[in-house]
């Protein structure tokens, strides 16, 4: 301990700062520095449960007004054929078909497939392809 | 043995299974919601026909009850994850707990019709 200690006293350091600084990266190259992608879904599917919870808002009050009556129910179809509201639902939806797809694979990691280093890239690529295509298809849906 | 007062069941295990559960149960009622509304569009008529049946009121009840616990869960975990700050946690938890008895008594209401 007193040997580790000593080793890094600022005292020592300074009287060798040269063989100090050898060792120091001075400049970090951010750029070389990236999340790994399972990193990333993992991030992703945290971001679309809290999207989820706020959006849950919207689509308890979506299905208020569709059950209302017939009136509030085409109300609602007038007010969702606009731009905005169509590109929130599909945000909406977007999350919630990645939060399904990512939730899909814990489960299979959790019966212990793709469980190693490289079934987690494997399962992270997967994740990504399968949400990409379902996200499209609902663009297509709801436009 | 340690425990966090705040986390859903007391227990990281209790609360690693109740997540999963809640998990297939949200599962399979947004395949069925969204592929039902996907597969065959409905006009007012269709729709509240679905939303009359008690079996779809109660599974999507069920669903409702099964997302007040996964997203406490869920969001447990984030903001014991990113809030380091005691009161902000706190308050953030409690906000969220609020939302979520909300979601499921207006779910009630409007899915009966109240």
């Amino acid at each position: 301990m007193t040997q580790v200690l000593s080793s890094n006293s600022p005292s020592k350091a300074l009287s060798s700062v040269k063989a100090v600084n050898r060792k120091r990266p001075v400049n970090l190259d951010l750029s070389q520095f990236h999340f790994p992608l399972p990193a990333i879904t993992s991030i992703l599917h945290r971001i679309s449960g809290v999207i989820l919870f706020v959006a849950i808002a919207f689509l308890l009050a979506g299905l208020d007004a569709s059950l209302e009556s017939e009136q509030s129910f085409n109300e609602l179809m007038d007010t969702m054929s606009g731009f905005f509201p169509t590109l929130i639902l599909w945000g909406i939806l977007s999350a919630l078909l990645y939060h399904l797809v990512a939730g899909v694979k814990h489960l299979f990691m959790d019966a212990g497939i793709g469980e190693t280093l490289e079934g987690g890239q494997k399962g992270a690529k997967i994740v990504i392809a399968v949400s990409v295509v379902l996200i499209l298809i609902a663009g297509v849906w709801v436009w | 043995m340690v425990t966090s007062v705040t986390s859903f069941g007391r227990s990281g295990a209790y609360d690693w299974m109740v997540q999963r559960v809640s998990a297939v149960v949200l599962a399979v009622y947004t395949i069925w919601l969204v592929g039902l509304t996907f597969f065959c569009p409905m006009d007012y008529a269709g729709w509240s026909e679905l939303f009359s049946q008690t079996w779809v009121r109660i599974f999507s009840l069920m669903a409702l009850i099964a997302l007040g616990a996964h997203a406490w869960i869920g969001l447990w975990t984030v903001t014991t994850d990113y809030l380091k700050n005691g009161i902000v946690r706190f308050l953030a938890q409690a906000a969220a707990g609020a939302v979520m008895f909300i979601y499921a008594i207006w779910g009630v209401q409007i899915l009966w019709g109240l």
